[in-house]
């Protein structure tokens, strides 16, 4: 294993507080518990937004921590969730009384521990108000499993969710936002290379120098199936068509089309990839109107990509293109 | 035998051993159907239940546990640790300040537990996880227990065996539940990683009253 670090046990650690130096006018790192809060927080009158889970997607979450997006980024282990210890001081945090909204992928811990904090939170009389994201379409049977995961999907339910929350909307109406984005966004990814997390040292999977993944998740978890590798546009396909068909996109719709790496591809390929992605959407008769490409949502060093699509409406296309400055996303200030 | 807190002590104790000890073999579990973190989280978890009850020094076998159950649910993140802090606090419930424990009320506090990992992750039986070492463990201890003669090494004996018979009787299992759902039929023949460290805290158990 050859990774820039200096313990596998210190990676968060050191990563988190080298976050904060490098972005101390956006945001204040709390060691312990750890959470990372934007600078101005709490930011009176507005609705509060928590998101976390486990290290090794970055920039998610911290990176988006900032002005029309998160208040509050709860980093776990490398992908293990937070703990609510770390959860409940977020929130209070960053709570100005117009009360707080988790943004939680649905994976089981996260769920699990997010929903212990929000007990606890409104223990101490904090609003509280869940928006799950499970654009994961890679999950076919949502009723033998844990339900589809939240993936690339979460970027977007917190960018625009956190334009509402800067425009000064309520606390149900913020949730509302993120929940509309989350019903109509999807996403499939593929690996072609399994990562290795630090404490454990070997790749999360293995996989032939001539395999890829369907269908992954963010934590180093195997896919749906194993195929042999395929060229750009016959992968881009697989990626997309069960995306377009489960969210039903029909001629003349509006889209934002988000081709995200796992942390590994370089940005040349995800370009490769999002041509093919636009030409299909083209061809299907939708519009492109917005686009994302790059690293947004990671898995380590893994080599892939995930293929989001989310139906806009003028709503949501406005507060997309509303004003926002994280480390990650920046544009509008 | 009486089960005091210092057999507590000794139990938590031999749970931080077990899952150093067993900290690779659990990764590698997790790694082929999971995400290659519960080995790691467990450690760090009991090794902070190790300091807790250092620096605390519970009266009682339910303060104890008590303890444990929040130091799990602080330190090890993921679906484990709501999961185990769920399981011990609804033991230490179960227990209230009792100095020594007799055969039923143990075999009630593993009841407890079993109910409270079902309710705060909704797996049943046969979903492959940690549900399927406890419920047959709570089951032999309730057994054991109605049995007059039945002792508290012999209500921890028959839990720790039917857990780890429970915990074997995953490999063939589909996933229902948790990460290793995602693989479907690929996620059989592999042990559930959960049900493992599972049976491992209840043999401790067995080893702090021998």
């Amino acid at each position: 294993m050859k990774k820039l670090i200096n313990d596998p046990r210190s990676v968060v650690d050191e990563s988190v507080e080298g976050f904060g130096l490098a972005h101390a006018g956006l945001v204040t790192v709390t060691a312990d518990p750890k959470y990372v809060t934007r600078k101005d927080a709490p930011v009176a009158g507005k609705v509060g937004l928590v998101s976390g889970g486990g290290s090794g997607h970055e920039p998610l979450h911290a990176g988006f921590v900032g002005l029309g997006m998160l208040d509050a980024a709860v980093p776990g282990a490398v992908f293990t969730s937070p703990t609510p210890d770390q959860i409940l001081p977020a929130t209070l945090a960053v709570n100005s009384g117009a009360g707080v909204v988790h943004i939680v992928k649905n994976y089981t811990g996260d769920v699990l521990n997010f929903e212990t904090a929000a007990e606890l939170a409104q223990a101490e009389g904090v609003d509280i108000r869940t928006v799950l994201v499970n654009d994961d379409v890679a999950v076919e049977d949502s009723l033998y499993t844990a339900g589809r995961r939240g993936v690339g999907g979460t970027v977007l339910v917190e960018k625009i969710a956190g334009a509402a929350a800067e425009r000064g909307d309520s606390l149900d109406a913020v949730a509302a936002i993120g929940d509309r984005v989350n019903s109509n966004v999807r996403t499939m990814g593929v690996a072609l290379s399994a990562c290795t997390v630090p404490h454990a040292g070997t790749p999360s999977f293995d996989l032939a120098d001539d395999e890829i993944e369907i269908g992954i998740g963010i934590h180093g978890e195997p896919g749906r199936h194993k195929i042999p590798m395929e060229n750009a546009d016959g992968i881009t396909d697989r990626l997309l068509d069960p995306v377009l068909s489960d969210l039903g996109i029909t001629g003349g719709e509006k889209v934002l089309l988000f081709v995200n790496g796992m942390g590994g591809t370089p940005l040349s390929e995800l370009y490769i990839v999002y041509r093919r992605a636009a030409q299909v959407i083209a061809e299907r008769g939708a519009a492109v109107e917005r686009s994302l490409v790059g690293n947004y949502i990671t898995s380590l060093e893994m080599q892939g990509c995930s293929i989001s699509v989310l139906r806009l409406d003028d709503e949501l296309t406005h507060l997309w293109d509303a004003p926002v400055h994280t480390a990650a996303l920046r544009w509008g200030v | 035998m009486v089960l005091d807190v210092k057999w507590a002590v000794r139990w938590l104790t031999l749970c931080a051993q077990a899952m150093a000890e067993n900290r690779v073999w659990l990764i590698e579990l997790d790694r082929a159907i999971g995400d290659s973190d519960h080995g790691e989280n467990m450690d760090r978890g009991f090794q902070a239940v190790l300091e807790k009850l250092a620096e605390a020094q519970p009266e009682t076998p339910g303060a104890a546990l008590k303890l444990t159950a929040m130091t799990l649910m602080s330190k090890v993140g993921g679906a484990a640790g709501p999961l185990y802090g769920t399981a011990f606090l609804r033991a230490s419930t179960a227990l209230g300040d009792a100095a020594e424990i007799d055969p039923g009320r143990l075999a009630d506090a593993l009841v407890a537990a079993r109910d409270g990992i079902v309710a705060r992750g909704k797996a049943e039986s046969g979903d492959k996880t940690m549900v399927d070492a406890w419920t047959p463990a709570a089951e032999a201890a309730q057994a054991a227990a109605a049995d007059g003669a039945g002792t508290v090494l012999g209500v921890l004996v028959a839990a720790a065996e039917a857990a780890e018979a429970g915990a074997v009787a995953t490999e063939p299992l589909v996933a229902r539940k948790g990460r290793a759902s995602y693989l479907g039929e690929r996620s059989a023949g592999h042990r559930d990683p959960g049900a493992a460290s599972s049976a491992l805290i209840l043999r401790a158990a067995v080893g702090a009253a021998a």
